[in-house]
């Protein structure tokens, strides 16, 4: 009786914007929760074998002390890429309970398909996780080595992305992968210099 | 007479004592002084001395080499290649694959072949670990004049 009165309406509205503001407030934090490198790697797949390895690259240590974590590269910046993303990983959690990758053999063995899985998700989105940090636009060409501003210019013209040439940056490259492969570019006829 | 032989016998006993423990400790005195392990002198329970810092030397264009058949000084850091049972990361630029997409120099002729004198498509196994003839240079003055001339 007293819901559909006035003030029923009120009460009802006002409690559901606070409990709405008090979910969707816990929801997103239990997202950023799952988004912090200490999540990553609590699982000892994360933690023994990839986190291992990109502690020796320069996006863990490096000149200037900026550091890129694994959700930096691994999971999108905004919302709605980011939810897809996370739903998508509940497959990893059923894969994580069957144990699929859980000793070292295993990891190697599967190594190549979840590379493979991974450079084809930044191929799709023109590596846009690299390019929230790496932008053509604020390259100073002059800054870097001749052969990577020739490379970097090569990419622009010809729409390359990062994913393309910079594989196995931040974690060992598969076995029996060679990079050489598919890398692209143009074969130019050797000078002599 | 006997009496003085006596005193005289533990006098030479007992300064042969005394040398004796002096030359002992200056043994192990002059032992501590001139031996010294591959870490300093610091002391094995404090932290080691720290290395120098030694920064990469980039060249464009390569490093002229100095003798004849010299194995090419590697004119860039090389910190983020790894050469492994499962990859040699040299070879992602040096491969006869990918030295013409890179423009980067190809690996050389002889490290194609075997050691019976077979020639391969890939790296031959002898030559896979670059790093055991390649060297990059640090930026360091030298500490010494170097007068030796080369080609």
């Amino acid at each position: 009786m007293g819901l559909f009165s006035k003030e029923g309406t009120f009460k009802v509205l006002f409690f559901g914007f606070v409990l709405g503001v008090i979910f969707w407030g816990g929801f997103n934090t239990a997202m950023e929760a799952t988004n912090q490198e200490a999540f990553c790697i609590s699982c000892h797949e994360m933690e023994t074998n990839v986190y291992e390895e990109y502690t020796d690259t320069i996006h863990y240590s490096n000149r200037t002390g900026v550091r890129a974590t694994c959700p930096d590269c691994h999971v999108p910046k905004e919302w709605i890429h980011k939810i897809i993303r996370k739903i998508q990983a509940s497959n990893e959690i059923y894969h994580k309970l069957l144990g699929t990758i859980d000793t070292r053999e295993k990891f190697e063995a599967k190594r190549l398909q979840l590379a493979q899985n991974e450079w084809k998700r930044m191929l799709g989105t023109d590596s846009r996780e690299c390019r929230n940090c790496h932008d053509f636009d604020s390259m100073d060409f002059d800054k870097q080595e001749s052969r990577s501003s020739d490379r970097h210019e090569e990419a622009i013209d010809n729409g390359w992305t990062c994913i393309e040439c910079h594989k196995g940056i931040a974690h060992q490259l598969p076995a029996g992968y060679d990079p050489a492969d598919d890398t692209p570019g143009v074969e130019e006829e050797e000078t002599d210099d | 007479m006997f009496k003085n032989i006596k005193s005289t016998k533990t006098l030479v006993k007992k300064s042969l004592t005394i040398f004796l423990l002096a030359m002992t400790a200056v043994m192990f005195s002059s032992v501590a002084m001139s031996v010294q392990s591959l870490r300093g002198d610091s002391a094995l329970d404090s932290k080691a001395n720290k290395a120098g810092k030694h920064k990469i030397d980039t060249v464009e264009g390569g490093i002229e080499r100095n003798f004849e058949l010299q194995p090419p000084m590697i004119p860039h850091t090389i910190d983020k290649y790894r050469i492994s049972l499962k990859g040699n990361g040299c070879m992602k630029c040096h491969s006869e694959k990918a030295y013409k997409k890179e423009k980067a120099p190809k690996v050389g002729d002889s490290h194609y072949v075997t050691r019976d004198g077979k020639t391969l498509k890939t790296i031959s196994s002898r030559r896979y670990f670059c790093t055991q003839c390649h060297a990059p240079q640090t930026k360091d003055n030298p500490l010494v004049d170097n007068v030796y001339e080369g080609i």
